[in-house]
C-alpha cells in the first residue's frame, strides 16, 4: 500500500445550534449547541479503507458529511490530494472537486429518486460533472458501472424504477452512481447496515471488489466493530464527537487500549456460544451532547475513571506503530501509568 | 418438561393473489426455563410463527393446520375470549419489535404496566401499581423512576420498560422479536444481561426472535433457523454453531464478522428469498444452494436426525 495521504482531517468540529424559543433566546447569553463533532484528526491513505467506528449519535455520520461538505463544518481543515477544501467556493471549485469525492449513503430505499430510472440515477452524475458529451458513452459506462456490481445484464436493470428492485439491488445502484464517476475518495456510511445477512456479505464483497479496481480510499462508517473489522485497514473509534483511539485494525482488536474500546468489543456478541470471553461493565448510556461532561467525555461510565479525569481532557497520545490513544490511563511512553 | 409444542403449524395470509405461506408446517418445541432462538432473515416467517402462538394474526391471517400446545392445551383451536382470558399476557407474553417506540406517550411507564396487571388480574389500582414499580426495579430500573414518562427515558430504559411489562402477570414464557435491534452494543449487552438474569431468577422460557446469529449464540440453549417458512435446522446451540449442517445454516453463521479468531472471508448466498406466493418446488433453498441436487428441485427433504441432537431438513443427510 502506498503511503502517500489522501484526506487530512485537522480539528474539525461542527456544532449544531439549538433553536430556542423566543423567550428563552431572550434570556439565555449564549445559544446551547449539540457538539455534535468535536474537534477529530485524522488521516487517510491511498487506497485506504479507514473506519470511523461508533454508537448512535457519536458523530461518525456528521463527520462524514463534513468531508464531502454536506454539512458546512464551524471549524477545522479537510485537505485533499493539496487542496483545502474549506476555503473553496462550494458552488464552483468545491463541485468540480465532487468529482474526486463521493459518499454511499445508509437507506437506499431513501437515497434513490423512486421517479428517476436506474439509467438517470447512475448517469445523473455523469451529466452534471459534465463528463462527457456523447450519450453513447454515457450509455457505455452506465452499463459497465451495473456490470461492475454484478447486476446483470445491464439491460435488464437499465430502465427499471428503484420500487422494482430489492434493497440489495437498491444498494448495489447507490454504489454504481458513487463508481461511476471513478473517485478518489469515498465515504461509506453504514453501506450494508439495512440489508440481510445473506445480501450484507454479498454487497461488501462487491464494494471491496470496486475499491481494488480503482484504488480509492475509504472512509467506511459503521457501528458494527465486528464488520470494520472486516473491511478496514485501519480505525478509529469515536465517542460523543471525539476520537477516543486509533489504530491499525489488527492492534485494535487484539490489543484494545481506551476503555471505551474495550467494552465495545465485549459487548458484540460472537457467533460461538462456547466463547468465554471478559465481560466489561458499562453502566448507562451515552450523556447529551448538548453539554458533554468535563474533563474525559467517558469518565461518567468508564470503570476506571480517576480524579483527573473528571477535570482534565486527556490528549491523544502517540502509542507506538502509529496508535494514538486519548485516555489518562496511558503515559506517553506507551507504558500504563 | 416441554411447556409449548409447535407441531405442523401452517399459517398463511390471505391475499389477492393468493395465499403466502409465511410458515409453512413448522414444528418444534420449548422446555420450561429453556431460551429457544428462531432465527433467519426478513420474510422468512420467524414472526408470523410468534403472532400465531400469541393467537395475534391480523384479519388475512389465517393458521391453516397444526397444533400449538400449551402445557397440552391447543391454542390453535380455542376461542378468543379463552386465549384473552387464560393465555395471553398470564401464560404467554411478548415484547414486539420496535415495543419501546410504541409506549403511549402521554401515560407514565409506572401506569402502563400497573394497566396491564389491572385488565388481567383482580386487584385494586394501588396495588398494581406497587407491582408495577417492583417490576420495575426487576429489570434494573429505579422505583423513583416508576412515574416517568416515555420521553424521560432512554431507548435502553424504555425497552427494559417494555420487557417488565411483559412480566406483569407472570407469565411462564416470553416471546421477544428482535428485542434490541434499535439499540447501540453496550445497550444491547446491557438489555440481554437483564433477559439472561431473569430467566433464572423467575424460571421463565424464552423464544427469542432475531436475525442475528451471534446473538442467539450468546443467550440461547437451542436454535431453530427459518428459511422461506420452513424450519430447515432445529437442535442445540453448540453443536448447531460447532458444526451446522444445513447449507443455509453454514452460510448464515459465517456471513457475519465476529471479534474473535481468525479475520475469515464472509460467506454470501446468491441470489435473494423466495417469494412465499409461489416458493420453488422441492426444497425451499435449492435455488441458492451451493450443492444443490437433482433431488432437491423436485423432492422436498423431510426432517432427519443428524448427530448429536441436531435435525435437519436437506437431502444432503
Amino acid at each position: 500500500m502506498a503511503n502517500n495521504v489522501t484526506l487530512e482531517v485537522h480539528n474539525l468540529v461542527k456544532y449544531f445550534p439549538i433553536k430556542l424559543g423566543f423567550f428563552k433566546a431572550l434570556t439565555t447569553s449564549e445559544a446551547p449547541n449539540v457538539h455534535a463533532v468535536d474537534g477529530v484528526s485524522f488521516n487517510i491513505k491511498e487506497e485506504e479503507i479507514f473506519g470511523l467506528v461508533g454508537e448512535s449519535g457519536c458523530g461518525k455520520t456528521t463527520t462524514g458529511r463534513c468531508l464531502v461538505r454536506l454539512v458546512e463544518p464551524t471549524k477545522g481543515e479537510v485537505v485533499f490530494k493539496g487542496s483545502h477544501l474549506l476555503s473553496l467556493s462550494l458552488e464552483g471549485e468545491f463541485r468540480k472537486l465532487r468529482r474526486k469525492m463521493q459518499i454511499i449513503f445508509q437507506d437506499p430505499y431513501e437515497s434513490l429518486n423512486p421517479r428517476m430510472s436506474i439509467y438517470d440515477i447512475i448517469s445523473e452524475p455523469l451529466r452534471i460533472q459534465k463528463v462527457t458529451g456523447s450519450e453513447r458513452e454515457i450509455a457505455e459506462r452506465v452499463s459497465q458501472a451495473l456490470e461492475d456490481l454484478d447486476l446483470v445484464p445491464p439491460e435488464e436493470f437499465l430502465y427499471r424504477f428503484p420500487h422494482e428492485l430489492s434493497g440489495g439491488q437498491r444498494q448495489r445502484v447507490a454504489i454504481a452512481r458513487a463508481f461511476v464517476l471513478r473517485p478518489e475518495f469515498l465515504v461509506a456510511d453504514e453501506p450494508v447496515s439495512m440489508l440481510d445477512a445473506s445480501i450484507r456479505s454479498e454487497v461488501l464483497k462487491l464494494l471491496l471488489g470496486m475499491q481494488k479496481k480503482f484504488g480509492t480510499s475509504f472512509l467506511y462508517i459503521t457501528h458494527d466493530i465486528a464488520l470494520s473489522r472486516h473491511m478496514c485497514d485501519r480505525i478509529a473509534v469515536m465517542y460523543l464527537g471525539k476520537i477516543v483511539e486509533q489504530a491499525s485494525t489488527d492492534d485494535l482488536i487484539s490489543k484494545p487500549l481506551h476503555p471505551y474500546t474495550q467494552a465495545l468489543i465485549a459487548a458484540v456478541p460472537v457467533p460461538d456460544p462456547t466463547a468465554r470471553r471478559i465481560e466489561v461493565v458499562i453502566k448507562g448510556e451515552v450523556p447529551s451532547a448538548i453539554n458533554p461532561p468535563q474533563g474525559c467525555r467517558f469518565h461518567t461510565r468508564c470503570p476506571h475513571a480517576m480524579e483527573i479525569c473528571r477535570k482534565k481532557e486527556p490528549p491523544p497520545m502517540e502509542m507506538g506503530n502509529g496508535r494514538l490513544v486519548a485516555c489518562h490511563l496511558y503515559g506517553s511512553k506507551g507504558s500504563k501509568r | 418438561m416441554e411447556l409449548l409444542e409447535v407441531e405442523n403449524l401452517k399459517m398463511y395470509y390471505n391475499t389477492i393473489r393468493g395465499n403466502v405461506k409465511a410458515v409453512d408446517d413448522v414444528s418444534f418445541t420449548v422446555s420450561t426455563k429453556e431460551s429457544l432462538g428462531l432465527a433467519g432473515e426478513s420474510g422468512c416467517g420467524k414472526t408470523s410463527a410468534a403472532l400465531s402462538i400469541m393467537r395475534l394474526l391480523p384479519s388475512n391471517g389465517r393458521i391453516m393446520d397444526g397444533t400449538i400446545k400449551l402445557d397440552g392445551d391447543d391454542i390453535a383451536k380455542m376461542g378468543d375470549k379463552e386465549i384473552r382470558q387464560k393465555i395471553r399476557w398470564k401464560r404467554i407474553s411478548m415484547i414486539f419489535q420496535g415495543a419501546m417506540n410504541a409506549l403511549h406517550p402521554t401515560y407514565n411507564i409506572g401506569h402502563q404496566i400497573a394497566e396491564a396487571i389491572l385488565e388481567h388480574e383482580a386487584v385494586d389500582k394501588k396495588e398494581a401499581l406497587e407491582r408495577a414499580g417492583k417490576l420495575l426495579e426487576l429489570v434494573g430500573i429505579e422505583p423513583s423512576k416508576t412515574n416517568r414518562y416515555p420521553h424521560e427515558l432512554s431507548g435502553g430504559m424504555k425497552q427494559r420498560a417494555v420487557t417488565a411489562m411483559a412480566l406483569a402477570c407472570n407469565p411462564d414464557l416470553i416471546i421477544a422479536d428482535e428485542p434490541t435491534t434499535a439499540l447501540d452494543v453496550i445497550v444491547q449487552a446491557q438489555v440481554l444481561r437483564v433477559m439472561k438474569e431473569l430467566q433464572s431468577r423467575l424460571d421463565l422460557s424464552w423464544i427469542l426472535i432475531t436475525h442475528d446469529l451471534s446473538m442467539i449464540a450468546e443467550t440461547c440453549s437451542r436454535a431453530a433457523i427459518m428459511y422461506a417458512g420452513k424450519i430447515v435446522e432445529y437442535g442445540d446451540v453448540v453443536p448447531m454453531f460447532k458444526g451446522p449442517l444445513h447449507p443455509y445454516t453454514q452460510k448464515l453463521i459465517t456471513a457475519f464478522p465476529s471479534v474473535i479468531g481468525p479475520r475469515t472471508e464472509l460467506s454470501s448466498i446468491h441470489g435473494f428469498p423466495p417469494d412465499l406466493l409461489n416458493p420453488p418446488r422441492g426444497c425451499r433453498f435449492h435455488p441458492r444452494c451451493p450443492q444443490a441436487m437433482e433431488i432437491c428441485r423436485n423432492k422436498e427433504p423431510v426432517f432427519a436426525k443428524g448427530t448429536r441432537d441436531q435435525y435437519v431438513a436437506c437431502h444432503l443427510y
